[in-house]
């Protein structure tokens, strides 16, 4: 297993394009750091948005793992591109030649993914707990530990969703065409609930399919955080719109991101398996 | 003696198009084999497929007498198929440790084997400011890390300049003479008559021929004469039961042999009928001639 994490490192480490967005990525997740400095000082007008609660325990988890999130587009850059060039410069015949078995060559792609996602997740909770600690109103251990699920949340949604960008790699075999499918199935998603919605059944209906949806599936997990903020309760209190949403993470979401993580590790398997390269 | 591939029976369609039809045979371990066949007959299907990058249609291959899987069996093989393929980004020595690390072996080899190849002075310099030639004398190196069992390259010297073309020819002689088995692909007639042992021929993926060079053709060779009496040379051996068809070209007779008979016999009988040649040759057929026979008869 270290020894197909190596070759994985070797390929992209020395891929200056790859190096760039990988510390660019982890920059970034540090960089949440920064909202913290945001601060308003207009006359009368005081704002600063380490005070409006974004980040008391626990809502912390909630928020951070939510913004951090949208950043794993710069992954997706990264592992689509380690996917789609191993065919356009053909190391990927010339890997297996040389003794990878294809099992192994897909095996060392998903564990590259796994490790990214597990070292997104481990740096979100250590920036997360240190703002926590300097920020929050609320230090009481039971507290800070507490809605901790958002992180495994954050993991597997990373996981999938980087899944995902590999079989669109193998599948479509070209960087720029496979972001652009993604991009593609993002609309679809969208334009299939619309039309189901407005055609076929009816909007709740439609809106219980959708969730089964994989991208869909992955944004799910982790609901945005922004109603939560007792700052934006007030308003909506204020117009008299009732805002109760649900934020928690339900088992059968993950396992609904799960199967989809299963199912595009396995269609890119059986697709390296079916092609001759 | 030591049998290092097993193929059985294969065949791979493409669609409608059948590539490798039903073919079979083996590689033994020391010798140098040359897969011969014009564009197209199915050659570097076949190496796809024993390399593991091409699905069978039906029929199977072993490696090693089945003892390991074929990926494992790999880990023995050194080949480099059509062009040279390596990350343009990196250098040579990084290029060579991603192969190390895949075949699982030690990095020690990597200068010893750039130092054969003449490329240890550019170890520094991205793969993708390589010539061809360099290229592809890094895709040998990158095969030999592993010190293979055997070699298989698959025309490896397409594409290249004289000069390119001599050093590649240099290096395999050079491996050959260490003993290492090497299956060599080439329509390059005398490139495989130049270092080959055995053949197996090709045409629309079926096998015409496999087995050593010298019993290619059941042919016992053919003589090249000169005489002052040129027609009475042609005369006494058109009667003569040993020859088949007798030819006279540019003032040399070519006789060809029905039956085994040395040079020295033809000399003396031709002598004893008052006949002195002036020039005796005793010659096989080229590859080149032996092979396009093969090809038109069947």
């Amino acid at each position: 297993m270290l020894r197909l994490l190596q070759i994985e490192f070797i390929k992209l480490w020395n891929n200056r394009a790859s190096k760039v967005l990988i510390i660019s990525y982890f920059v970034l997740l540090t960089s949440i750091a920064l909202i913290a400095a945001i601060k308003f000082d207009i006359g009368p007008v005081q704002f600063h948005l380490a005070d409006q609660g974004i980040f008391n325990f626990p809502y912390i988890w909630h928020f951070n793992t939510f913004v951090t999130a949208l950043f794993k587009l710069f992954l997706a850059i990264v592992i689509v591109s380690m996917m789609s060039n191993e065919y356009s410069n053909k190391t990927i015949k010339q890997n297996l030649i040389d003794g990878l078995s294809k099992k192994e060559f897909i095996l060392s792609k998903v564990l590259t993914v796994i490790s990214f996602a597990l070292i997104s997740t481990i740096f979100v909770f250590v920036v997360s707990m240190i703002l926590g600690l300097v920020y929050s109103d609320y230090n009481e251990v039971s507290i800070i530990f507490s809605d901790m699920e958002f992180l495994p949340a954050f993991f597997f949604k990373l996981v999938g969703f980087f899944s995902f960008c590999l079989f669109l790699g193998i599948l479509v075999k070209r960087s720029a065409f496979a972001l652009g499918f993604l991009i593609l199935w993002t609309i679809l998603e969208q334009v299939v609930f619309g039309l189901l919605g407005w055609k076929v059944m009816s909007w709740e209906a439609a809106k219980a399919i959708k969730r089964f949806f994989p991208l869909q599936s992955m944004s799910n997990l982790i609901k945005e955080p922004f109603t939560r903020l007792s700052a934006v309760q007030n308003i909506g209190q204020q117009i008299g719109e009732d805002m109760k949403f649900d934020y928690h993470v339900y088992w059968y979401e993950f396992l609904i991101v799960i199967i989809w993580t299963a199912i595009f590790i396995y269609l890119s398997y059986a697709l390296l398996k079916k092609r001759d390269l | 003696m030591e049998t290092i591939l097993t193929v059985n029976h294969l065949t791979k369609k493409f669609g409608y198009l059948t590539a490798v039809k039903d073919l079979s045979f083996t590689i033994e371990k020391g010798n140098v084999y040359g897969i011969l066949g014009p564009n197209g007959s199915g050659k570097s299907t076949t190496l796809g497929i024993i390399l593991n990058v091409v699905n069978r249609t039906s029929g199977d291959f072993s490696w090693f007498e089945g003892n390991t899987s074929t990926h494992d069996a790999l880990k023995k093989v050194g080949a480099i198929i059509e062009r040279p393929n390596f990350y343009p980004y990196m250098n040579a020595i990084q290029n060579l440790k991603l192969v190390c690390k895949i075949k699982d072996v030690p990095e020690a080899k990597i200068q010893e084997k750039l130092e054969l190849v003449g490329l240890w002075d550019r170890r520094n310099s991205k793969f993708k400011t390589y010539s061809l030639g360099m290229k592809q004398r890094m895709a040998i190196a990158s095969a030999l890390l592993n010190d293979p069992e055997i070699l298989i390259l698959d025309e490896p010297t397409n594409g290249l300049d004289p000069q390119g073309i001599h050093q590649i020819r240099e290096i395999i002689k050079k491996i050959a003479s260490q003993g290492t088995t090497i299956l060599l692909a080439s329509h390059l007639l005398d490139e495989v008559e130049k270092v080959c042992s055995h053949v197996i021929i090709l045409r629309k993926g079926e096998n015409l021929y496999s087995g050593p060079v010298d019993s290619m053709l059941a042919s016992h060779g053919f003589f090249e004469l000169r005489a002052k009496n040129m027609d009475q040379l042609q005369e006494l051996l058109e009667k003569n039961a040993s020859f088949g068809k007798v030819e006279i070209f540019n003032g040399t007779l070519t006789a060809y042999l029905k039956e085994e008979m040395d040079a020295e016999s033809l000399n003396k009988m031709l002598f004893e009928k008052g006949i002195v040649l002036s020039h005796l040759v005793k010659r096989k057929e080229s590859l080149e001639e032996q092979f396009l026979t093969l090809t038109k008869n069947n």
